[in-house]
This record gives C-alpha cells, sequence and structure tokens, in this order.
C-alpha cells in the first residue's frame, strides 16, 4: 500500500486549487493508500472551525489523517480550541518523518 | 542509532518573497539536526539564497541601525544548515543551478556551494532515499 504525505500551503479562501489536493488525498485514500495531509503557512486556515471545517470532515471520512504544522498555527494565532475537530497538530519534522520512511511527500 | 537517509529537496523561490523559503529552512533544519545527508538543487530564483553579497542594513524608515535591525541573511541560514548537518554527522551538497546563476548575476556563492545543472537534480534524486521538491506558485 502507498503512503502518502500531501502538504497544503495555500490559503483555502485566496486559492481555489487548494480543494484539487483534498480531492487527490480523498481519492488516494478510497483508492486502498494510506494518506495524511499537513497544512502549512497559510493553508492552517483551513484547519479552523468554520467554512472550510466541510473539507477536514470529508478527510476524514475518507480516513485522511488532517494535521496543522504547529508554527504556522502560532505565526496566525490560531489555538488549540479553535480548530476544527478531526485536526490535529504537527510539527514540522513530521515531513522528514514521511520522506524517511519512503512515502510520497508532495507539496502545493 | 538513527538510520542515515540521504534526502534531495528541490526550493525554486528567490530569497525573502515566499514563506515556502522559510518552511523549506525549517524542513532542513530538521534533517540537518538528524544527521541526515541532504542535497538541495536550487532552481531559478532560489539560486539567490546562496548569493555571498547578501548584505545587512539599516532601516532608515524606522531608525533603527543595522545591529539593531538584525537582518536574516539567507546565505547565513545555509552556512548554518551545513554547520548543523556537519556537527551530527551529516552534510550538505548545494547545487545551483549554473543557466539561473547566470541570469541573475548571482555567481558569487558562499563556500560549499556548487554549481550544476538540471541534469545533476535527476541524480541527486536518483541516489537518494526521497525526494521532496518545494515549487515556486504557479
Amino acid at each position: 500500500m502507498a503512503s502518502y504525505l500531501l502538504i497544503e500551503s495555500r490559503d483555502p479562501f485566496e486559492s481555489k486549487d487548494a480543494s484539487y489536493l483534498s480531492d487527490l488525498a480523498v481519492r488516494l485514500a478510497k483508492a486502498g493508500s494510506s494518506v495524511s495531509v499537513l497544512l502549512v503557512q497559510n493553508g492552517v486556515f483551513a484547519a479552523r472551525r468554520g467554512t472550510h471545517a466541510e473539507t477536514v470532515r470529508r478527510l476524514a471520512a475518507a480516513g485522511v489523517d488532517v494535521f496543522a504544522d504547529d508554527f504556522s498555527l502560532r505565526e496566525r494565532a490560531i489555538t488549540a480550541t479553535s480548530l476544527a475537530d478531526g485536526v490535529k497538530t504537527a510539527a514540522i519534522g513530521s515531513v522528514i518523518d514521511h520522506l524517511a520512511a519512503g512515502h510520497k511527500v508532495l507539496w502545493h | 542509532m538513527r538510520e542515515r537517509k540521504t534526502l534531495t529537496f528541490l526550493l525554486m523561490d528567490p530569497p525573502y518573497e515566499s514563506a515556502r523559503t522559510t518552511t523549506a529552512f525549517r524542513v532542513l533544519q530538521v534533517a540537518a539536526q538528524r544527521g541526515y545527508d541532504i542535497k538541495v538543487f536550487a532552481y531559478e530564483g532560489a539560486v539567490a539564497l546562496s548569493f555571498a553579497q547578501q548584505t545587512a542594513h539599516a532601516n532608515a524608515v524606522h531608525g533603527r541601525d543595522a545591529e539593531t535591525e538584525h537582518h536574516p541573511l539567507p546565505k547565513d541560514w545555509i552556512a548554518a544548515l551545513m554547520r548543523d548537518a556537519t556537527a551530527n554527522g551529516g552534510r550538505i551538497d548545494w547545487v545551483n543551478c549554473g543557466l539561473c546563476v547566470d541570469e541573475r548575476g548571482v555567481g558569487a556563492a558562499i563556500e560549499g556551494v556548487r554549481r550544476g545543472s538540471p541534469a545533476d537534480f535527476w541524480k541527486l534524486a536518483t541516489d537518494s532515499d526521497n525526494t521532496l521538491v518545494i515549487p515556486t506558485r504557479g
């Protein structure tokens, strides 16, 4: 089974194509792959409760693990209590963990 | 003891223009601290990251001298990453795309940075355990 880490750096309110990454994640998961999504930079705006929480719910329903970079959250004053259900925080070292494990890591 | 991995990264963004550069350096720092062998291929504007003539400056608008301004220089970050990697038993092979360098006139790179071509990126990726491309925004 292939394992993927998809990194989303784009603000979902600014970039329509941010949805492409979540669509890809869902499709890969439904095809039997192990998929994680890491939100970084302005991508963490999708991690908050609110308009884009549906994206997180859809990912979680497909079995995709969703993480938000802790540093990017702190930069934007997004606290743990304001995160949508299903979003976990992660250190940037998780990218190295996935690379070292041989997972396919894609940046958007 | 952690297995020593070889990881390749491709960077494309020029300094001071994108948060991607900051994130890329954060990722590289973790790999350096783990003592991994790190290959970096700097393409397009990213070749200016290692430009040796970057200069810290004062900020006249805010009335700060150069020391107070403490202006960050990516060339110093690269040098620090190289020291970190070496101290932890790894190394960084930093390759600048030669044509990209010539186009931008940034041939004066810091020590430890070499010149190459996109074919080198292919070789680096082929010889590595894994590769991450951090593209500029299209």
